[in-house]
């Protein structure tokens, strides 16, 4: 529990952090909320030589209207994005996710960016933004990209994000009169969910009215969408019988909560909660 | 004016939640040294070479010592006590603070760095590198039963002991022989982490001259620390002052004489600087003991009607690698209390304790008394279904005198209960909790096939507490006795002052105290000062653990204070001109019967016997006294418990929907207190039933050595406690109290599991262990229903 030695960089604007990055390389990790990394660090399970402290780029943390999307900033906190009126209104299921973090006084430090570049296949987060098709904006020294949610997540732990980039920004798509669904099964609040399952159905408001964006937690190496049930369901399958196919092509972990067969109950179950909610 | 039984807020608290408290991590020494443990990564193996030449070069590191090193310095006059001998044959393998030649756990010290930082030293142990020969671990205790499976190579076998308490062999066997219904039932009680808020530590401080060390610890016991330490370190007992500061909660996992504690200890008084250290969360579940660890087989027999005949048990525990101060006592501490509050005329306990290579088990909230409850009170609604009858009436049929009060009742493993009164225990739970109603509740959802069913669990728990007579531990061959000491001086000012050999750690004694002693000398509760945890400020005391400090410390306190009321009689007859026995003293006053207008109060008798101007002839100034109250008896609170639990069939969740708890702990000197204590009891039993599991692997590594993963759980996941109170109280003490600290405990995990098992029933699932995972309660049902 007591973090291996490493030199502290305090960036001033998200330039100077991505000059950081460029300088040192896989030596050196952003911290924003610090909810994810210093834990790993506690455990001596990270050890960058470098932190690059980016939590006080205050232009970084804020809710926008982007036209057809919502924009919002990577360093805006978990508690923020769970009060924002306009995620509830756009984006409900995210507010909702948000809401859902931890406990509260990890909300208050999370960030949505750091939750999403960390990629932790547990976190919730990352499949709200899947089953919306959000994205994200990295900005590193050649300038800004876009990445699609279902491009990010490229192994445990590990995202599309290049050594020297810094997510700036979170987009999901406007969808006041999307329906929605979040089942987080755990054995305690505060936990990271043994599976958990973020659903949603696009209203006419959106461009893919009527289709439904299913994603796991905790499912395998990665957030991901539920492709089988996505699928089942485009082809007009029951929602019982896309639930059935809820664990296909996954790779749930073992572990003390649960083994493969009982997470591959869960998430059966979770995805026919869901799309019952959906209606 | 009367404050005693009212629920007056805890002095403590104030300085606790605005982060005043002191605890040991936050004293410090000037030049200390912070200790770094190079702890065994394996659970069994020889140590074959411990390289610290890359440890020693690195920054601020002021020493490294591996274990033959510090064996060779001469620090240790015998290995680390254990206190409890419970077979006069024990295997007792030696323990001391550091390995040398075989490691027996993970976590067991290989070595020691000193350093400037505690970075520094964590960095540096870090570097030390521990060639191991691997040996084969014993993980469990089916392990540890197997032919050739060995915990330590020199041992002839892991057993350590094996204890029995069968008063009556014959009359056990006829009982059984005679019965109509048999009742065999095995249970496992797991391992838990005890987890208190603030982790363990220690700092020893060198006087300047004259070999003093002050002991700082988060200990219980600080009594003991002392003794024990002087005993194996050689140093002699006056030179050791032990303190133990603001304490975060121990529940046990603070009551022992550990290798941090006598190597601080003894490295600091050898180098003359201060030596420091706190233990990690994740170290402390191997650097602090665990709790439980047991298997149980439980067997009732009964008539026809379900009356109990006779009960046989058998304990195997677990010992871990070592023994440590209590570790061999704890399951004797449940064997009295395997007839629950049943009235059985026959009954059998025999216990092994075995060695394993795990974290030693010792003292843990209930320290025995909670296993025994589980275990008859899962049997008892094992036996009910047997009968056909409801568990309510099984309970009913059983219960000592009927369920009518008694007192000084002798029961079958030879205790005199102090006093019982059952049956308005029970009436009242089922009362409160709308019995008939949850059972309607239960029917509706079982005929409607619905997806959430519905447990209703009871246990009408009964524990020994307030440990303890001397004799009786004396005869039990524990290596203390069981008093306690209390000093009460009333100041020259007229504010009291009570030194107390009770030893806090979170209970609010001082609070408690004060209220005893405002009530006994008629004075404000604020103008009492309470002194404690500290040997040279209460050199004679027998610390907190067992549910003792109310009904051995607090007595001791309440005595002293009468006399100090004696003495202040002779000093206030003396001046008054007054016969003695023509006083009455009330609201911290004496007044000369019938004349009303003749008083004078105590405070100005406590000026007047430190001014020592006018006192009676031969009497010795100043107002204070002192008293060792030795008990006649343990006490016997108990209760009833009703768990209300919503089990998911679809996904095997267990939610705790209600819990009702009615507690009997005899006379309450602070209601919130007891309270508190209740709802605090509850969550830990409530946790080891549904959440709490230390998860060792075979190969003797622990799965959850963090609270990431090892789920303790929080306010979150409990329902609003609903409690209600008998008061029952004990004729063994002046004040007619029990002990509150356990009994919550003692009560809640049986009523959760019970209350599971009944949710399963109709798919014929009769037992799930602990925890009630939801995978285990899901696997159990499709297994059912295979």
């Amino acid at each position: 529990m007591i973090p291996a030695s490493f030199d502290y960089v305090e960036a001033a604007s998200a330039e100077a952090a991505i000059a950081a990055l460029t300088e040192h390389g896989d030596e050196a990790k952003l911290m924003a909320g610090g909810h994810s990394l210093i834990p790993l660090m506690r455990f001596r399970l990270a050890t960058p030589s470098v932190v690059v402290d980016i939590s006080r780029l205050s232009d970084l943390s804020y809710v926008r209207d982007g036209g057809d999307h919502l924009a919002i900033g990577a360093l805006t906190r978990h508690c923020e994005v769970e009060a924002s009126d306009l995620v509830k209104s756009q984006a409900g299921l995210l507010a909702h996710v948000a809401g859902q973090v931890g406990d509260p006084q990890v909300r208050h430090r999370g960030t949505i960016g750091g939750s999403l570049a960390h990629g932790d296949p547990a976190s919730d987060l990352p499949a709200a933004l899947l089953a919306l098709g959000g994205s994200v904006v990295a900005r590193g020294p050649g300038g800004e990209r876009v990445i699609a949610a279902s491009d990010l997540f490229t192994g445990f732990l590990e995202t599309a994000l290049a050594p020297d980039e810094l997510l700036t920004e979170v987009r999901v798509p406007k969808g006041p009169d999307t329906t929605w669904s979040f089942q987080k099964f755990n054995r305690r609040a505060q936990d990271w969910a043994i599976v958990g399952v973020a659903a949603c159905r696009n209203g006419a408001g959106n461009g893919a009215a009527g289709s439904t964006g299913v994603a796991l937690i905790n499912m395998g190496q990665t957030p991901m969408l539920a492709t089988a049930v996505q699928s089942a369901l485009a082809s007009g399958a029951s929602a019982a019988d896309a639930a059935a196919r809820a664990a296909e092509g996954t790779q749930p972990p073992e572990d003390l909560n649960g083994d493969a067969e009982y997470r591959t109950h869960l998430a059966q179950v979770l995805v026919g909660r869901a799309l019952a909610e959906l209606g | 004016m009367t404050v005693v039984g009212t629920p007056l807020k805890r002095k403590e608290d104030p300085k606790l939640l605005t982060g005043e408290g002191k605890y040991v991590d936050d004293i410090h020494a000037p030049g200390e040294l912070w200790m770094g443990m190079v702890r065994s990564t394996m659970a069994h193996a020889t140590i074959d070479g411990v390289d610290t030449s890359a440890a020693a070069a690195m920054p601020g590191v002021h020493a490294v010592y591996t274990g033959a090193q510090l064996m060779d310095m001469g620090l240790w006059a015998a290995p680390l006590p254990c206190a409890w001998p419970v077979t006069p044959d024990m295997v007792n393998p030696a323990h001391y603070p550091v390995a040398t030649g075989e490691v027996h756990h993970v976590g067991e010290i290989i070595a020691v760095v000193l350093a400037d930082t505690r970075a520094q030293a964590t960095d540096a142990a870090e570097q030390v590198e521990v060639s191991y020969g691997p040996l084969p671990a014993v993980a469990s205790i089916a392990e540890a039963r197997t032919d050739g499976a060995k915990a330590h190579s020199e041992l002839a076998s892991n057993k350590s002991y094996t204890w029995a308490l069968v008063p009556d062999p014959a009359a056990l066997d006829a009982a059984f022989a005679a019965a109509t219904h048999h009742v065999t039932a095995e249970f496992t009680q797991q391992r838990l982490i005890p987890t208190p808020m603030e982790p363990r530590g220690v700092l020893a401080v060198p006087g300047v001259a004259g070999g003093d060390v002050t002991l700082y610890s988060s200990s219980q016991v600080p009594h003991f620390l002392k003794i024990l330490l002087a005993a194996t370190t050689g140093i002699p007992e006056s030179k050791i002052r032990a303190i133990a500061p603001a304490v975060g909660g121990g529940f046990g996992a603070k009551l022992n004489i550990n290798p941090d504690e006598s190597l601080a200890l003894t490295l600091a008084h050898k180098l003359g600087r201060p030596v420091r250290w706190t233990e990690t969360r994740s170290e402390a579940a191997f650097s602090t003991h665990q709790g439980r660890g047991q298997l149980q087989r439980i067997e009732l027999a009964a008539d026809a009607d379900g009356k109990l005949l006779g009960v046989r048990v058998h304990l195997d525990a677990d010992m871990g690698a070592y023994m440590m101060l209590v570790t061999p006592g704890v399951p004797l501490l449940g064997s009295f209390l395997y007839t629950g509050v049943y009235a059985v005329p026959a009954f059998g306990f025999t216990c092994d304790g075995w060695f394993t290579n795990m974290t030693p088990t010792d003292a843990y909230r209930g320290a025995g008394r909670p296993e025994a409850s589980y275990a008859i009170e899962r049997a008892m609604d094992i036996l009910a279904a047997k009968v056909g009858v409801g568990p309510d009436e099984i309970r009913r049929r059983n219960y000592l005198a009927g369920g009518e009060k008694f007192e000084n009742l002798a029961v079958p493993s030879t205790l005199v209960f102090d006093s019982g009164h059952y049956g308005p225990s029970l009436d009242l739970a089922l009362d409160k909790a709308g019995y008939a109603d949850l059972r309607a509740e239960q029917a509706r959802r079982r005929a409607a096939g619905e997806s959430k069913q519905l447990g209703i669990g009871l246990c009408t728990y009964v524990e020994i507490c307030g440990l303890a007579p001397s004799r009786a531990l004396g005869g039990l061959g524990f290596g203390s006795g069981g008093w306690e000491h209390a000093v009460v001086r009333l100041l020259p000012t007229g504010k009291a002052e009570v030194v107390s050999g009770s030893t806090p750690h979170g209970q609010g004694h001082e609070t408690s105290w004060s209220m005893i002693v405002a009530d006994k000398l008629g004075i404000d509760p604020a103008d009492v000062t309470v002194l404690h945890s500290d040997t040279a400020i209460s050199p004679l005391g027998l610390d907190t653990y067992g549910s003792r400090s109310l009904a051995v410390g607090g007595v001791a306190i309440a005595m002293a204070c009468d006399k100090v009321i004696d003495k202040a009689r002779l000093i206030a007859a003396h001046q008054m001109e007054a016969n003695p026995e023509d006083l009455e003293f009330a609201e911290g006053a004496f007044t000369v019967k019938g004349s009303p207008d003749k008083t004078m109060p105590i405070q100005a008798i406590a000026f007047g016997a430190f001014l020592a101007h006018n006192l009676p002839d031969g009497m010795e100034p100043n107002l204070q006294e002192q008293m060792t109250f030795d008990p006649s008896n343990f006490a016997f609170p108990f209760g009833t418990h009703v768990a209300v639990v919503e089990v998911d069939e679809t996904t095997g969740q267990v939610d705790l929907l209600r819990y009702v708890a009615v507690d009997d702990c005899g006379n309450q000197i602070n209601p919130l207190i007891v309270e508190g204590q209740i709802h605090g009891g509850i969550v830990q039993g409530v946790a080891q039933a549904l959440w709490e599991d230390a998860a060792w692997d075979a190969d003797g590594n622990l799965r959850n050595p963090s609270l990431l993963d090892y789920l303790v759980p929080s306010a979150a996941e409990m329902p609003s406690f609903e409690t209600a109170f008998t008061v029952t109280p004990s004729p063994a003490n002046p004040l007619g109290v029990k002990g509150v600290g356990e009994a919550g405990t003692i009560g809640s995990a049986a009523a959760v599991i019970n209350a599971v098992c009944d949710a399963l029933s109709p798919h014929g699932i009769t037992d799930i262990e602990m925890p009630a995972t939801p995978r285990r309660v899901w696997k159990a049902i499709q297994e059912a229903n295979q």
